[in-house]
């Protein structure tokens, strides 16, 4: 027989005590391979008001479209340099930022390949438990035939591919809107 | 370690079931004033199972220091208050232990403050406690913290409004789906039937879950009362579903 899992509860104002210890804003240090990105992006609640107390973190496959844990068994190589996992904290103005490099296209099931996406996951107060989202890539051909994007409402699927920034080459702007018209795609999984 | 299932490369991925009716906070929760304008509104997006979900970061030894797991013991000098000790298992609901799995606490001092230039509650700050730990389960799924009892305070969400007493855990899991932020609470603390966020837990026995029991077994004698507070992440489900990339009608 099974268990019930335990409740989930916000992460509170507080968390900073906690959590900055594994801030890590930069996932692709020297040594790991792969085109390098750098990802800005501001929190909004329904008012449009900055979200300066949010955690975002970040989960990815390396250049090769491979994760970095033992349950990723494709026939391909791994970047032993990468991990894969992010932390960054919203600042007064709401906005985040880390650097990264674009993963490889991962397996969907049934088969295919997923489109390059970083998977992001979202805390803050006023949040009884946390937002699951994805980020994918400005102009890139797999965004079409995507499955999890397929799933997500045309209209609302652009909630989830960042832009082009501004100034150096790689930089990408993507927002999260929490609530409202412009509300970012969220998953329930 | 729990049993993996084959064929995982392309065709269809075992996945990790949703918690129990019930057993989970809405988003929405108007009794807690700051979700209001924060959760989302929008239909959820049902995410199917892929790899990035059955994947998720993985922590070491390398990363944790020796007295991680010791709150009273981050400064030079002792702070102030109740020692106790804090331990648990973390399992999964299929009842297998978590093992090697990264635990982070954080929490108010004895006298219900944190250290952290957005709270303004007048009450002492103890330079002695800096108020945050962290640990990996050992094989059997098992954690241990020493710290203090943290105090109650007051907030801004109603008129009066205390929270009732807390420790703040974060766990990660196996994967990216087990991800899980929670709260630690004592039994018997009469502020709990207040407090929006305990109570926005529709299921009374779920509640439960949140709040620790007294533990002889860890308690030491003459220096710290335990409390034990096991802990239950998403389980896997054994075999994948043929259906599982059934698109939306």
């Amino acid at each position: 027989m099974g268990l019930e899992t335990t409740p989930s509860q916000t992460i509170g104002p507080y968390f900073h005590i906690g959590l900055t210890w594994l801030i890590t804003d930069n996932l692709a240090r020297e040594g790991v391979s792969g085109d390098r990105v750098t990802v800005e992006g501001r929190i909004v609640d329904a008012d449009g008001i900055a979200v300066g107390d949010a955690v975002v973190e970040i989960w990815q496959a390396d250049a090769h479209g491979r994760y970095a844990h033992p349950d990723d068994t494709q026939d391909k190589p791994r970047d032993p340099a990468f991990t894969g996992f992010g932390r960054v904290m919203t600042d007064g103005d709401g906005v985040f930022r880390f650097t990264t490099i674009k993963p490889g296209r991962v397996a969907a099931p049934g088969g295919g390949s997923q489109a390059p996406h970083l998977n992001v996951t979202i805390f803050t107060r006023g949040l009884l438990k946390h937002l699951i989202t994805r980020m994918y890539f400005p102009g890139d051909p797999a965004n079409g035939d995507d499955p999890v994007l397929q799933r997500v409402p045309a209209e609302r699927r652009e909630t989830l591919i960042a832009a082009p920034g501004e100034g150096k080459s790689g930089a990408l702007k993507w927002d999260v809107v929490l609530q409202g018209e412009c509300e970012t795609v969220f998953f329930d999984y | 370690m729990t049993s993996r299932p084959q064929n995982l490369q392309t065709k269809h991925l075992a996945g990790y079931r949703k918690p129990d009716r019930g057993t989970q906070p809405d988003y929405h929760y108007p009794p807690y004033a700051s979700t209001v304008k924060r959760s989302p509104l929008k239909p959820l997006v049902v995410l199917p199972t892929t790899l990035s979900e059955v994947t998720g970061p993985l922590f070491g030894y390398d990363i944790i220091k020796a007295n991680d797991f010791d709150l009273t013991k981050q400064s030079s000098g002792d702070p102030i208050g109740e020692r106790i000790v804090v331990s648990g298992r973390v399992l999964d609901a299929n009842a297998r232990p978590v093992a090697n799995t990264l635990v982070e606490v954080w929490q108010a001092n004895a006298a219900g403050r944190y250290p952290h230039h957005r709270d303004t509650h007048n009450a002492p700050v103890d330079p002695n406690f800096p108020g945050c730990g962290r640990t990996l389960t050992d094989a059997q799924g098992r954690y241990r913290f020493v710290t203090i009892r943290p105090g109650e305070y007051p907030w801004r969400n109603h008129y009066n409004a205390w929270r009732p007493a807390h420790i703040h855990f974060s766990l990660f899991g196996p994967a990216f789906a087990t991800r899980l932020v929670t709260q630690m609470y004592f039994p018997g603390d009469p502020l709990l039937e207040y407090d929006p966020m305990y109570i926005s837990i529709p299921n009374e026995r779920a509640r439960w879950r949140l709040v620790s029991t007294l533990d002889w077994e860890t308690t030491i004698p003459e220096q710290a009362l335990g409390y034990r507070f096991d802990i239950v992440l998403r389980g896997r489900d054994e075999t994948p579903f043929e259906n599982d990339m059934r698109l939306p009608r």
